[in-house]
């Protein structure tokens, strides 16, 4: 089954259609979303601040990451959840735009920069967790999360226009979402 | 005295009908209000984490409070800027949304508490307040964020 076909399959179960249709679950879940953000990317946003070394310079750096921990993984599984149901609500239209695309490609970047901090950078941690400006690479990891944090906001809050939906975009556009434009 | 001709006449002015008309600036505006919101809530998420016993526990309160206020109110700004643009763009369609006016009361209180009763209570020294009293503090300001960010959310969900 391709990719598209599953798409297709997960739009004809009752549940998303259920969802899809909903007078309120949909907007809690969106909601629910969108509030998370302060969670997630606003605790990672400050903690990219601080590796950046541009405020909370007198707190040590591994209190940042151990004391947020539980809180960003908290906040992230929310994210996926409520990101996954809005996804299920909406999949081919969502599969097929490029916002949304485009947000999976700037995940998949920012999960590799969190990869690379802490196999990298971060395993020397104990000599700079007091330095008020950390390392170069440790400000170059939270300048790249930052910048792709906010790319992906910005992805996601795009892909509720339907600007480029299959139904009027250039073939080109159509090209990179994918589109079967027929399939709607 | 009813401020409807004064929302009607924001949504006219040039500013409110550019935005209005443009296919893109609503968008753009929204998105970076998205972004101050997520800075500003997770400000006010450390502080009041920190009031309960929670995050970042070990530093000082006021270290944190001066730490994060120039943040705070850089995002605030940002917030406020671009909420107004979005307000002058859809400012009748406010008027009539409950969403709208209760966002706006909990904006205000949210603020009030914020720079006074949270602000003192932050910079004084931990022995001056008990662990008690931090929690309750922090539980109204969790409360009034949440109501201005919820109801913030549906006033685009309603009208």
């Amino acid at each position: 089954m391709s990719a598209l076909g599953f798409c297709q399959w997960l739009a004809g179960t009752s549940w998303s259609i259920e969802l899809h249709e909903s007078q309120y679950m949909y907007s809690l879940v969106e909601s629910a979303h969108v509030l998370t953000l302060t969670v997630f990317v606003g605790l990672a946003a400050l903690l990219d601040l601080r590796l950046i070394g541009v405020t909370l310079r007198r707190v040590p750096v591994e209190q940042m990451t151990k004391r947020l921990l539980p809180w960003l993984i908290g906040g992230f599984t929310v994210m996926v959840i409520t990101g996954g149901l809005l996804f299920y609500a909406i999949p081919v239209r969502s599969f097929q735009n490029v916002f949304f695309r485009a947000k999976i490609v700037f995940l998949i970047l920012a999960g590799i920069n969190v990869c690379l901090f802490h196999r990298g950078i971060y395993r020397s941690v104990e000599k700079w967790r007091l330095a008020e400006t950390p390392p170069k690479r440790a400000r170059m990891a939270g300048v790249l999360s930052l910048m792709l944090w906010a790319a992906i906001v910005i992805a996601g809050r795009m892909i509720a226009y339907n600007w480029f939906d299959c139904d009027i975009q250039s073939a080109i556009v159509n090209w990179w979402a994918g589109c079967v434009v027929d399939s709607h | 005295m009813d401020p409807l001709p004064f929302f009607q006449w924001c949504e006219s002015s040039l500013a409110g009908a550019a935005i209005k008309n443009s296919t893109w600036a609503f968008a753009v505006i929204e998105s970076a209000h998205l972004l101050g919101l997520a800075l500003i809530g997770g400000i006010v998420l450390i502080m009041n984490l920190r009031l309960l016993g929670l995050g970042l526990r070990s530093q000082p309160m006021s270290d944190l409070q001066h730490d994060l206020q120039p943040w705070f109110i850089g995002s605030l700004i940002v917030m406020i800027s671009t909420g107004f643009a979005m307000f002058l763009s859809e400012a009748v369609k406010c008027y009539y949304s409950t969403p709208f006016w209760v966002k706006m009361s909990a904006l205000i209180t949210a603020l009030i508490f914020s720079v006074t009763i949270q602000r003192r209570l932050m910079l004084a020294e931990s022995s001056a307040s008990s662990a008690r009293s931090r929690k309750i503090v922090a539980l109204i300001s969790l409360l009034l964020w949440f109501l201005v960010g919820a109801s913030g959310r549906w006033i685009g969900f309603s009208g």
